[in-house]
């Protein structure tokens, strides 16, 4: 587009790339406008007594109120409700870290006979998807005795196969060299892992955290399937039950969404460096 | 979880692993070694022993069984896959994932490479666009769903009240039978657009300048540069993208459940909701266990034809 010498001149030719920059620019804005608003009108709605009712929807409310959040916090038990999501998030992120650098120390460092097959067996087993498999485990977890309780709906979650990869690569690219060194110094493994991988592959661990944490707070089938009682519930499955009790109170459903949202997107925002590379890298070798 | 996943297995599988050192040799320190080896893979390893392969297992056992969770199984043979193929609901379901991937994917392929081409020139503010249209791919698909299906709302929603303005009678969406899965469709390219556009932006981002430099010396347009360099050169990427919505597009189910529940009248039942109410609301869990395996096979054909099929298209350069 900045380059046109080569193309046979047009009339237009002087004003067709500022012409052609202020058409992008707009349809870019555009386009960001239809992405937020969305976000904005859940606001919106979430502070909007009666919000369920009016057809005459108001960019800003008349009458704003966070009674709707009121709602959630007394009428339902969403204080326990983020407290579950924050505990399941929070253990399913240490645990994942843990046995995703483990198990990745073991597949760049540790030689021995079959560890190619071994490991295309964790990643073949590791990419069966949780849909395919919800009948078995439910019993699985129902014969441990697990139904109904927080370790049904976090053992499911221990092992992850994009942790291990992104690990893997990122223990790869650590100087073999910083482990001779500290082999010839008396060293073993599990001090070569703990003092000198662990904190040469810090930011990789960062955006592990990242991608556990959103994937534990965002999971709905499997929390679905095992937690029952109202109690243990996650936010995306509250949310979800939310519809069905307030079927026309959208103020409430709204503020739910917020709710579960808000505490995402603040991470987001703060480590987005690490999300987007990490979506990024994904694509390209 | 599923994304890295699958991209690292496809392309990491050539890593080569640098120079190994020497295996140590005496019993003893074998034993040692070996034992530091099990040390660092059980805590991987026995979840993925108890909560992947042993529940594989059990799932071709219950898919050959007559069982509802409780009372004992009865061996069946293969009646519940014969059951399923005979009935027309199965291939409704699948019908609607079909429909639900079609619907979705050019919207979010076409529409992210856009965003990606725009977001790739000289433009004001280019990381906070990117930003902004990423920031669904972070929400959970339970709060899209709900916020969608509140734009959408057929009597007082806010996109019939605009469509109104227009003088247009908008439609009833999730309500109607014919719009239930264009609703779906709807929100969830919505909330995949940004995600799509990030691969697709780091996929141009990678191509090497001098391409273009050398097809502008050839006299290449800029369609015609397009064409010759920029889409064969962002085949990988585009492979990416296609390979992984289908794999989680056939795995779709929390969009649809908070949105429709499968409804109206079952237009948007997709596969993985009906072995959910097959499990959970008819106590069919043979006939559920034979449904999933009949998934698996189709993703895993889905996946390994474009895998074989990829060398025709796709330029890894």
């Amino acid at each position: 587009m900045a380059d046109r010498q080569l193309t046979v001149s047009r009339p237009t030719r002087s004003s067709a790339p500022a012409l052609g920059s202020i058409v992008l620019h707009a349809v870019v804005i555009l386009g960001a406008l239809a992405m937020l608003f969305p976000f904005f009108w859940t606001f919106i709605t979430s502070i909007s007594p009666g919000a369920g009712f009016s057809i005459e929807p108001r960019l800003w409310p008349e009458n704003p109120s966070f009674e709707a959040y009121a709602t959630l916090f007394t009428e339902r038990p969403f204080a326990r409700v983020v407290g579950n999501s924050l505990l399941l998030a929070v253990i399913t992120t240490v645990v994942q870290l843990f046995t995703s650098a483990t198990a990745a120390y073991a597949f760049s460092r540790l030689p021995f006979r079959g560890r190619g097959v071994v490991f295309a067996v964790y990643l073949a087993t590791m990419m069966i998807p949780l849909q395919v498999l919800i009948v078995p485990l439910f019993v699985q977890v129902k014969n441990l005795g697990l139904i109904n309780t927080y370790l049904g709906a976090l053992l499911p979650t221990f092992a992850s196969a994009f942790g291990i990869c992104l690990l893997r690569q990122a223990i790869n690219q650590v100087p073999r060299e910083l482990d001779e060194a500290a082999t010839l110094d008396g060293a073993g493994h599990g001090r070569i892992f703990w003092q000198i991988i662990v904190p040469n592959i810090r930011p990789a661990l960062a955006t592990l955290t990242i991608f556990a944490f959103m994937g534990s707070w965002n999971s709905f089938l499997w929390p679905l399937i095992v937690l029952r009682s109202p109690e243990l519930q996650t936010l995306p499955i509250a949310l979800a039950g939310l519809q069905g009790q307030y079927t026309t109170a959208w103020d409430v459903v709204m503020a739910g969404s917020v709710v579960s949202v808000l505490p995402i997107l603040a991470i987001y925002l703060f480590a987005q460096k690490y999300v987007i590379q990490g979506v990024a890298s994904s694509g390209i070798k | 979880m599923s994304v890295s996943t699958l991209q690292t297995s496809l392309v990491d599988r050539a890593a080569v692993e640098p120079s190994r050192p020497a295996r140590p040799r005496s019993t003893r320190k074998g034993i040692r070694y070996a034992i530091t080896v099990l040390a660092f893979l059980l805590p991987s390893a026995v979840p993925l022993l108890l909560f992947v392969l042993i529940p594989m297992v059990s799932a071709a056992w219950i898919s050959l069984t007559d069982w509802n969770l409780i009372s004992p199984q009865v061996f069946v043979g293969f009646d519940n896959f014969v059951q399923l193929l005979s009935e027309p609901r199965t291939a409704a379901v699948f019908g609607n994932t079909l429909y639900y991937i079609l619907g979705y994917l050019p919207i979010v392929y076409l529409g992210g490479l856009a965003l990606a081409l725009a977001l790739n020139q000289a433009l004001k503010g280019r990381a906070l666009w990117r930003s902004i249209y990423f920031l669904p791919v972070v929400t959970s698909w339970i709060a899209v769903a709900v916020v969608w299906r509140w734009l959408l709302n057929p009597s007082n929603g806010v996109v019939n009240i605009a469509l109104g303005w227009f003088g247009i009678d908008g439609p009833g969406w999730w309500t109607d039978p014919a719009w239930s899965m264009p609703s779906v469709i709807l929100a969830s390219a919505w909330k995949d657009l940004g995600f799509v556009m990030v691969i697709l932006l780091a996929g141009l981002q990678a191509i090497n300048a001098d391409l273009y430099d050398a097809a502008k010396v050839d006299g290449a347009g800029p369609w015609a540069r397009f064409i010759n360099v920029t889409l064969p050169m962002l085949s990988p990427s585009t492979f990416f993208v296609i390979v992984i919505s289908l794999i989680n597009g056939f795995q779709v189910f929390d969009q649809v459940y908070a949105m429709t529940g499968g409804g109206p009248a079952g237009s948007s039942q997709v596969v993985v909701q009906q072995i959910y109410d097959l499990t959970f609301r008819y106590g069919q869990a043979g006939e559920a266990s034979a449904l999933s395996w009949m998934l698996f096979a189709v993703i895993l054909a889905v996946t390994v034809v474009q895998i074989i099929g990829q060398k025709r298209w796709v330029h890894y350069g």
